[in-house]
């Protein structure tokens, strides 16, 4: 051990807690697990789950992280924590004395946040998730196990949904309709509109809605959309049709709210520690590596600080620290938001100056700065920024028609918000949804600005502009 | 409710390289990743002529799992020091996976790997589908260079200079006490136990031939005028691999390199990638140079020789038939006579081809091969490979 003892580590996380508690944090019951590098990395591949199914992708994971940590990286190194009740966290048997209490802190931070976001109470189910992702783990066993299935199956239909699992819903609080709300809605939508000026001009004709359309509105689950109407599929294959969307569906509000999840933490574990009276050293140590974790990405965003930056600068703002209205402020915005609305609502003009805060666009082998946060530059730069924040990152995929022109052809739009998809891996992406959807699949996009139709079929990938 | 803190402990830490299976397969789908991508990798210059145990980094674009993502013109937005200004340049292109605009974890990021592997790995990846046992051993056999004779067991007939004496005079003496005393007589003087012909015991010798393990690569190679950069280096790609191919097969391999133009001379490595020569092409004379250098040190009966010529097949007209002749004279010595024309795309319309003068070369072992760029190179070799196996199969 790293010049510290269990007892000690018990020593400094009662006092955490007095100032978690004093601070009104509202945290799950929290366990800490002792690991060494290896098995770190192994949870971290497998995103800290002791029981997950496997998949020749989290090998991968692993070299990667490895890789990433051989190199060294920026952050809290190995801060490893999962959503769950109790809040299940890993520390690293090599790190500092400081480090741990630095962690230990900052995983209160998360903990707080995964019990009160409301991107994570109306998403995941926390009591759950170890079972959850055990059960899983152990279905996709039996199948591989199964010799009607067999390992290369299983392996070749997983990395299909794998490829398809973060095109679904988005905003999870939202409900779905069940079918025969759908169709109440789309003959809602049909009638026509009381219309003042009847007497003046022809009334258009109503158009009648197709009631036997499938899907009657875009679908945006992909996964379960394939699943409910490809009736080709084997039962085991709906099955982990399923396993991989649920598992999205926990791993999303992670995605939406990266940079407040982040930000809090690292806020409260500044905060906590900043309070403990910790020994000169100690507290150099503290502040070292605080910078270390909340220090900005040159030319990229690093979620640590501008979360930190930002949530630092709403208390400012609402009353100041340590008062109650930015407390409440503080706690209000934290269950309530996620990354897009944070920033939108949050991160001001005069913030974004301070961070000096650009966008770039490639120029020939350069990538050169466009615009800059002044008078003039400062609303390109947020409204890009938001678009990139969450699953701004993933283009939004609906399911148009499950039967195009009859032909059981699956069509697919692209909702197209001003970026190019990138063509490799469309037509790659496109061939897992054909192994999936076991028909031609077609995906309408825009590309350069004109409307363009990707086409996965028997006769393999065709891109053609429409126009 | 109090906090729980689990003590770490070895054991657990033992058992639970739990990533181990995932690690393996994937390792499994990175190595076919490399083999596929093969042909981008030995054309990757700095690898070739280089040292077998020298460790070498191939970038590969790793196994990648494919999502809808954006493309990367897109741009994206970043953190200054607090004095960026428009038209600054923040970075390279390309580079986007290493520090990547963008925020973290929401990044698809993007899969490319440098993996670390010696030569010979590669090699031996490079070779493994290849499958050409047959090849080796049919080669091999044809070369029944030395005979010597080496003892195996006796017989009892022979000539008088194998004859075993030690079991010659055991065999007696076993005779003698099968027999018993010798009945008494009455001079006293027993009569004396003598050989018989049965006793003779002589050694069986066996001849054994010994399989040779020598071959010889004859790099042949045009550097007239029009044998630009690019043609050469497509050239030394191709001579790389059949080097390190015949390599992996014999024991002793050696390499000889002829530059020609108008006239051929043996060279070294260096001078042979890296001296230009001008002037015109007279191939024949390379050829001649190869059969000479054969019959003074590589007999074809001692060596497996492999003999290979790298051209743009600009040759003078007046030399084809001479050029064709020594071709043909090339293919009875040597095992595989293979000839490759490198011709950058769309050069064909204007040059003239020793493609169609081979056409009339009539050899089993000899193989014509089209490159026009730098991913042939691969299946020109295994095409080439593919054919001698055949014959030898």
């Amino acid at each position: 051990m790293s010049g510290w003892t269990l007892a000690e580590l018990e020593r400094w996380d009662e006092r955490i807690r007095e100032k978690v508690a004093e601070f009104g944090l509202d945290c799950y019951p929290q366990e800490f697990e002792i690991c060494d590098q290896n098995a770190m990395l192994g949870y971290m591949a497998y995103h800290g789950m002791p029981a997950h199914y496997p998949h020749w992708s989290y090998g991968k994971a692993y070299e990667q992280t490895k890789t990433m940590y051989d190199h060294g990286v920026t952050g809290l190194p190995y801060e490893l924590v999962i959503n769950s009740d109790p809040c299940l966290a890993y520390l690293m048997r090599d790190n500092s004395l400081l480090l741990q209490i630095l962690t230990i802190a900052h995983v209160y931070g998360h903990n707080d946040f995964f019990k009160n976001n409301f991107t994570f109470t109306s998403a995941t189910r926390a009591k759950d998730t170890l079972a959850a992702f055990k059960t899983r783990a152990d279905r996709v066993r039996r199948y591989m196990e199964d010799p009607s299935i067999g390992a290369d199956a299983v392996e070749a239909f997983l990395d299909a949904a794998h490829a398809l699992a973060l095109n679904r819903n988005r905003n999870q609080a939202i409900r779905r309709l069940a079918p025969e709300e759908q169709r109440q809605r789309v003959l809602e939508r049909a009638r026509p509109r009381p219309d003042p000026f009847a007497p003046l001009h022809k009334r258009p004709q109503p158009v009648e809605p197709d009631l036997r359309r499938v899907p009657l509105e875009p679908e945006y689950d992909l996964l379960l959309f394939i699943r409910d109407h490809n009736r080709a599929l084997a039962d085991w294959q709906k099955d982990l049709l399923t396993i991989v969307d649920e598992e999205a569906r926990y791993f999303l509000p992670q995605i939406e709210t990266k940079i407040m999840n982040e930000g809090w933490a690292s806020f409260w574990h500044h905060r906590i520690l900043g309070s403990l009276d910790l020994p000169a050293e100690l507290h150099l140590e503290f502040l070292v590596r605080h910078n270390q974790v909340v220090s900005p990405h040159r030319g990229g965003i690093n979620p640590y600080h501008l979360g930190f930056v930002v949530w630092r600068d709403i208390e400012r703002r609402f009353g100041g620290e340590g008062s109650a209205e930015a407390r409440a402020k503080l706690f209000a915005v934290r269950e309530s938001d996620r990354d897009v609305a944070f920033l939108r609502r949050f991160l001001t003009r005069e913030l974004m100056e301070e961070l000096d805060l650009f966008t770039w666009k490639p120029r020939g082998e350069h990538l050169v700065v466009s615009e800059i946060s002044d008078e003039e530059g400062w609303e390109t730069v947020k409204a890009q920024l938001l678009a990139r924040v969450g699953t701004g990152s993933i283009p939004v995929i609906a399911v148009i028609d499950a039967d195009y022109r009859g032909t059981r052809t699956l069509y697919l739009r692209h909702e197209h918000d001003g970026r190019d998809l990138d063509i490799g891996s469309a037509e790659k992406t496109l061939a897992h949804v054909r192994t999936l959807w076991g028909h031609k699949v077609h995906l309408e996009t825009r590309l350069k600005g004109r409307p363009a139709l990707l086409t996965s079929g028997p006769d393999g990938f065709d891109a053609k502009l429409l126009v | 409710m109090s906090t729980v803190f689990r003590p770490y402990s070895e054991g657990d830490s033992l058992r639970s390289d739990r990533s181990a299976a995932d690690r393996k397969r994937h390792r499994e789908k990175l190595r076919k990743a490399l083999k596929e991508n093969i042909a981008d990798i030995i054309a990757e210059e700095s690898i070739i002529g280089r040292d077998r145990d020298r460790i070498i980094k191939v970038p590969i674009r790793g196994v990648r799992e494919y999502r809808f993502v954006f493309g990367e013109n897109e741009g994206g937005v970043g953190t200054g020091d607090g004095s960026t200004k428009p038209g600054q340049v923040v970075g390279q292109a390309g580079q986007k996976g290493e520090r990547g605009p963008g925020p973290a974890g929401s990044d698809p990021g993007v899969d490319y790997y440098e993996t670390e592997i010696t030569l010979d790995e590669l090699v031996e990846i490079m070779f493994e589908d290849l499958e050409l046992p047959d090849l080796e051993r049919k080669r091999l056999r044809q070369l029944l260079a030395d005979r010597t004779a080496k003892r195996q067991g006796y017989k009892k007939q022979g000539i008088r200079v194998h004859l075993d004496r030690r079991r010659t005079v055991r065999s007696k003496i076993r005779r003698k006490i099968a027999a018993g005393p010798p009945p008494a007589t009455e001079e006293g003087e027993p009569e004396p136990f003598g050989f018989r012909k049965e006793d003779l015991t002589y050694r069986r010798l066996v001849e054994e031939p010994r399989e040779e393990s020598n071959a010889v690569v004859l790099c042949i190679m045009d550097t007239s005028g029009s044998m630009d950069r690019l043609k050469k280096y497509l050239a030394r790609s191709f001579f790389f691999l059949l080097y390190q191919f015949v390599r992996s097969k014999y024991e002793n391999t050696q390499l000889v390199f002829i530059a020609h133009h108008t006239e051929a001379k043996e060279v070294t490595e260096h001078e042979f990638f890296h001296k230009g020569e001008s002037g015109g092409t007279l191939i024949s004379s390379g050829y001649k140079k190869a059969l000479e250098i054969i019959e003074d040190r590589y007999h074809p009966d001692h060596w497996n020789i492999y003999a290979f010529h790298c051209s743009d097949g600009d040759n003078f007209e007046s030399d084809n038939e001479a050029a064709l002749e020594a071709a043909a004279r090339l293919c009875e010595v040597c095992n595989l006579f293979g000839y490759g024309e490198i011709k950058p795309l769309g050069s064909h319309h204007y040059d003239s081809s020793m493609l169609e003068q081979f056409k009339a070369l009539d050899a089993d072992n000899f193989h014509a091969v089209l490159i026009e760029r730098r991913e042939d190179v691969w299946p020109a070799f295994r095409q080439l490979m593919a054919k001698d196996r055949e014959t030898a199969g």
